[in-house]
């Protein structure tokens, strides 16, 4: 970046609400298995107040005013008690209204701030300067000569979290998204499928002179779903501001679309005049009045939220930083790993020795065959009883470390029931019980010694690193199944008796 | 007029001279023979269909005992404004918009009354989107007052008015945003009730201007209007505007008048700015001698003063219109409606845009764009809010009047009917047709119109009673001195 510009970036989140049925009507907001209600068959999901129909009128689903009220708590922001519901206008085929029902001079929630941690390792506050409550848009999709219009998402439950133009690179931006994405997923807001449209962002980015107050004029950018899109779509539109600038070009006020086959951002096609949305507030709907001992008692619902939570896994098992980053990163993975380690606990095996075997199995393995499979957690065959035993035979030195990956991959191609015995079954069938008995290591080591004289050589004039090959090709006899602490100590004893010629 | 009265009706069912069926039969007849233009739609199968039902049950089930309690409206022919939707019933609206519109759900209003035990003759004519004051705004041509075949019946609920006056439906729905029910009540010489906002739901009400319309009832007399009102009001959970405050039984609140020998105590409120130049004389001297016979009763005159009258009609033409521009945005041929050929050959959005909404009448697009402006950035502060602040004041003036008045009497109108195309071509003096009704609209309050004289030409003469927010009782309780009293003075 160059050094004598700075970017100022602020972001829109709009977050789709896991509530049963849409924002202001009875239809289903959500499928069971998760999937988008989109999907379903094109408008069946919709009743005539999702359609517009004349003469309807919307009444709020007050699970999604809870939720709202629950992710500004989450964000440190302040409650409004008495908020309204605005019209904002436009045109569009898949907006049935002609307006869409949401928040303008009163939102909801106002002033919270989510803290990251910047590439420097410091803490950063960005500011969100309000959530407001709306309602979702249908599904335009465009073909030859053609529009179709899908309504089954019209309706459904949305938080628009804004934030302060408080970031300063791509970086900060995605650190800021993935930790908001963390928060509501946890809370249980949000089901956090990106794919299916949970959670989306859209990017305003402009440029300045270091040191200048005044802000440039900004690029909107709409609808990048992924976090490492975002990253990157920032990123470009970074430079394409700088180099337009440098070579004398002036910035347009435009929205921008990411292309990520081409890595750019396009501008849309700008339209004559900006949009006057002509808000007001919405007529149907009367001040939404909130009682305090309501907000009271959804705050005492919030569960322990993830930055608390990394911090107390870093403190009671010992997971470093990254490790307990990741584990916090999604509620779901973060509830079945609680529950692993909770299972230590029926096995009588200590939680905090466990813990950190199960994180790593988790965070390595497990995640690598999730990624592959495209399996979701609820749908994976290894559940947390197994990890509990698995770590139970770590510990107990019956596997080593290294084989029980091998054991997470047979348990979730093929899965296993709970029991003691299923496990051990496993642990035989994959031959990956682990040797401890000191005289068959001491045979391995001793025909090892004999058939390598040149390493031993080595090792006695000082080489010290070659004890490593020696080790290897000890274990590599053995099968891979030494317990390896133990082979390195006896190796290393055996070659302490040795008298150099 | 064979039956005067809900309870004449149901007399003649118990003494066996008259059914169900046989009723509806003789409207559906009246209905065919008449030229008034009053319906838009007549549902004859259905309505027969719902007659024949009930004039069997009455028979078999109930041995000829009609069963009042559980439905009070039982077997009463009537006609719905063509501005409440009924499932699967064409609902136009008397736009071009939705000639060819069925509902796929049944309004509240409609549905409660239908439960009651009342009969759909059809849906009446009326102003496109209830935008007018003559229901000379319709695409299914205008209706004829019900007498004076060459004047207006009164907008919007125009049909609604000329039917029950013209016997084509024992009773009728109407709306009111700014006057419609009274209005038409008022020119046609029959009994119109707009109930407090929030008392009748709104659900399935096509709206016209959300903080205003409200649903109530067109009927020969007060007992009636006070039956009806009792059916169709109470909170609705699909209509988050409507109340949950408690109702009284106010048909049986009217039994009770009718025992009371006089209005002592009464106090009547006249606004002083209300009885300006330009009321018709007659129209003038009627409501005097409503006044006067009041008086003679023991009530008490008082005069009040509503300061910010004269801000009324301006404020009504910008919070009304605001509102109907936002609710006519759904109007655009995707999901509902008519979508013209044309349309659907567009390029653009916007063209497509233009050849569905160009099927709005000119009353509709004039409101659509006024208030388009209205809400517009760097106007919403001068108009649309300036309005809203208005409002709070003249809501302000009614209050400190009801402080010390229990009703507040005016004409509904400073003429009675005026000819087919007499004020069409001037939009701003049919507007001042709505002066009287306006700020009782504005404030939310409740308020009927009353027949209680004729001019010299014959055309009824309507008493505007206003009473306090959800006192539809006191106001009740005039409309029932003001018949009862008719020609005394």
């Amino acid at each position: 970046m160059n050094h004598d510009f700075e970017a100022v970036i602020g972001l829109e989140v709009h977050v789709q609400l896991a509530t049963r049925s849409k924002i202001f009507s009875s239809a289903k907001a959500r499928l069971e298995s998760g999937e988008s209600v989109a999907n379903e068959v094109p408008n069946i999901n919709t009743t005539p107040i999702d359609a517009g129909h004349p003469g309807t009128l919307p009444v709020l689903n007050r699970k999604a005013m809870e939720y709202a009220i629950k992710t500004g708590l989450a964000t440190q922001c302040k409650v409004n008690l008495t908020n309204q519901f605005a019209r904002k206008h436009y045109f569009y085929p898949d907006l049935p209204k002609g307006y869409q029902i949401s928040q303008f001079t009163q939102p909801i929630c106002e002033h919270g701030f989510i803290d990251i941690e910047t590439s420097e390792g410091s803490s950063k506050r960005i500011g969100i300067t309000r959530i407001h409550m709306e309602e979702d848009a249908g599904k335009s999709t465009h073909h030859q000569g053609h529009t179709l219009v899908n309504l089954n998402r019209a309706g459904i439950p949305l938080v628009e979290v804004v934030s302060e133009p408080d970031m300063r690179s791509p970086q900060e931006a995605v650190a800021y998204l993935r930790k908001l994405y963390s928060i509501v997923t946890f809370i249980g807001v949000c089901d956090g499928n990106m794919q299916e449209g949970n959670f989306r962002c859209d990017a305003n980015v402009s440029i300045r002179k270091k040191g200048d107050m005044k802000l440039g004029t900004r690029t909107e950018i709409k609808n990048v779903n992924s976090f490492r899109f975002v990253e990157k779509a920032i990123d470009y539109e970074i430079q394409r501001q700088i180099q337009t600038v440098l070579s004398g070009g002036s910035i347009v006020q435009e929205t921008r679309l990411y292309d990520s086959d081409k890595n750019q951002t396009i501008a849309m096609r700008t339209k004559e005049e900006a949009d006057d949305y002509r808000y007001f507030p919405d007529p149907d709907l009367p001040p939404l009045i909130i009682e305090p001992a309501l907000v009271q008692s959804l705050a005492n619902e919030l569960p322990e939220l993830p930055s608390v939570k990394k911090i107390r896994f870093e403190k009671e098992f010992g997971l470093n930083a990254e490790d307990a980053g990741l584990l916090t990163s999604s509620r779901k993975l973060c509830d079945f790993f609680e529950e692993s380690v909770g299972k230590l606990t029926e096995l009588n095996v200590s939680a905090q020795n466990g813990a950190k075997t199960i994180a790593n199995l988790i965070n390595g393995e497990w995640n690598r065959l999730l990624a592959e499979t495209n399996i979701k957690i609820e749908e994976s065959k290894i559940r947390p009883i197994h990890f509990a035993g698995i770590a139970q035979f770590v510990l107990g030195q019956t596997i080593s470390a290294t084989a029980a990956k091998q054991v997470v991959a047979k348990i979730f191609a093929e899965g296993a029931d709970d029991s003691f015995n299923a496990l051990e079954k496993v642990i035989e069938s994959l031959g990956l019980k682990q040797v401890n008995d000191a005289a068959a290591l001491e045979a391995a080591i001793a025909k090892v010694l004999e058939a390598n004289p040149k390493q031993v050589g080595e090792y006695l004039s000082g080489k010290e690193k070659v004890i490593g090959f020696l080790v290897g090709q000890a274990m590599k006899a053995m099968g891979g199944r030494a317990n390896p602490a133990l082979l390195q100590q006896l190796m290393q004893e055996k070659l302490k008796l040795i008298k150099p010629n | 007029m064979k039956y005067q009265t809900i309870s004449e009706i149901h007399k003649a069912f118990q003494e066996g001279n008259e059914t169900p069926l046989t009723l509806t039969q003789s409207y559906l007849e009246k209905i065919k023979a008449s030229n008034h233009n009053a319906y838009i739609t007549v549902c004859e199968d259905r309505a027969l269909k719902q007659a024949e039902t009930l004039s069997h049950e009455l028979k078999e089930k109930y041995k000829g005992h009609v069963p009042l309690k559980e439905f009070p409206l039982f077997g009463i022919p009537m006609g719905q404004k063509d501005v409440f939707t009924i499932e699967g019933v064409r609902t136009t609206c008397a736009s071009r918009m939705l000639e060819n519109y069925l509902p796929p759900y049944t309004s509240t209003v409609v549905k409660r009354l239908e439960n009651a035990g009342a009969i759909t003759l059809g849906k009446l004519n009326m102003d496109e989107f209830a935008m007018g004051s003559s229901s000379e705004n319709s695409a299914y041509g205008p209706v004829l007052h019900p007498t004076h075949l060459d004047r207006v019946p009164g907008g919007s609920s125009g049909g609604s008015g000329t039917a029950v006056a013209a016997d084509l439906c024992f009773a009728a729905t109407g709306t009111d945003t700014g006057g419609s029910i009274r209005l038409p009540a008022s020119f046609c010489g029959v009994v119109g009730f707009k109930p407090t906002y929030g008392r009748v739901s709104r659900y399935g009400l096509i709206a016209f201007a959300s903080s205003l319309d409200q649903a109530g009832p067109l009927t020969h007399s007060v007992e009636d209007s006070a039956r009806i009102l009792d059916v169709i009001a109470g909170e609705d959970e699909m209509d988050c505007t409507s109340s949950n405050l408690e109702k009284p039984n106010w048909w049986a609140e009217l039994q009770q008048r009718k025992a009371e020998s006089n209005l002592k105590g009464f106090r009547v409120g006249v606004p002083e700015e209300y009885f300006v130049d330009g009321i018709d004389s007659e129209v003038r001297s009627a409501i005097e001698k409503s006044i006067e016979s009041f008086r003679n009763q023991g009530a008490v005159v008082v005069p009040v003063s509503l300061p910010h009258t004269k801000y009324a009609v301006s404020t009504y033409y910008l919070v009304a219109v605001s509102e109907a521009s936002s609710n006519l945005s759904r109007f655009d041929g995707i999901k509902f409606g008519v979508r013209p050929e044309s349309a659907s050959n567009a390029k653009t959005p916007q063209e497509y845009y233009k050849k569905v909404r160009t099927l709005f009448g000119e009353e509709v697009k004039r409101r659509i764009v006024l208030g388009t402006f209205a809400l517009s950035t760097g106007y919403y502060d001068a108009y649309y809010q300036k309005a809203c602040q208005a409002r709070r004041l003249m809501r302000q003036d009614f209050e400190n009047a009801f402080q010390q008045v229990d009703v507040i009497v005016s004409p509904v109108s400073p003429t009675t009917a005026f000819k087919l195309g007499e004020k069409s071509k001037n939009p701003l003096q049919m507007y001042l047709t709505d002066i009287f009704t306006i700020p009782a609209s504005l404030a939310g309050l409740p308020s009927m119109s009353v027949p209680v004289g004729n001019d010299s030409g014959g055309l009824s003469i309507g008493l505007h009673i206003i009473g306090n927010r959800f006192n539809e009782s006191a106001v009740f309780r005039a409309g029932f001195w003001a018949e009862k009293l008719r020609g005394s003075v």
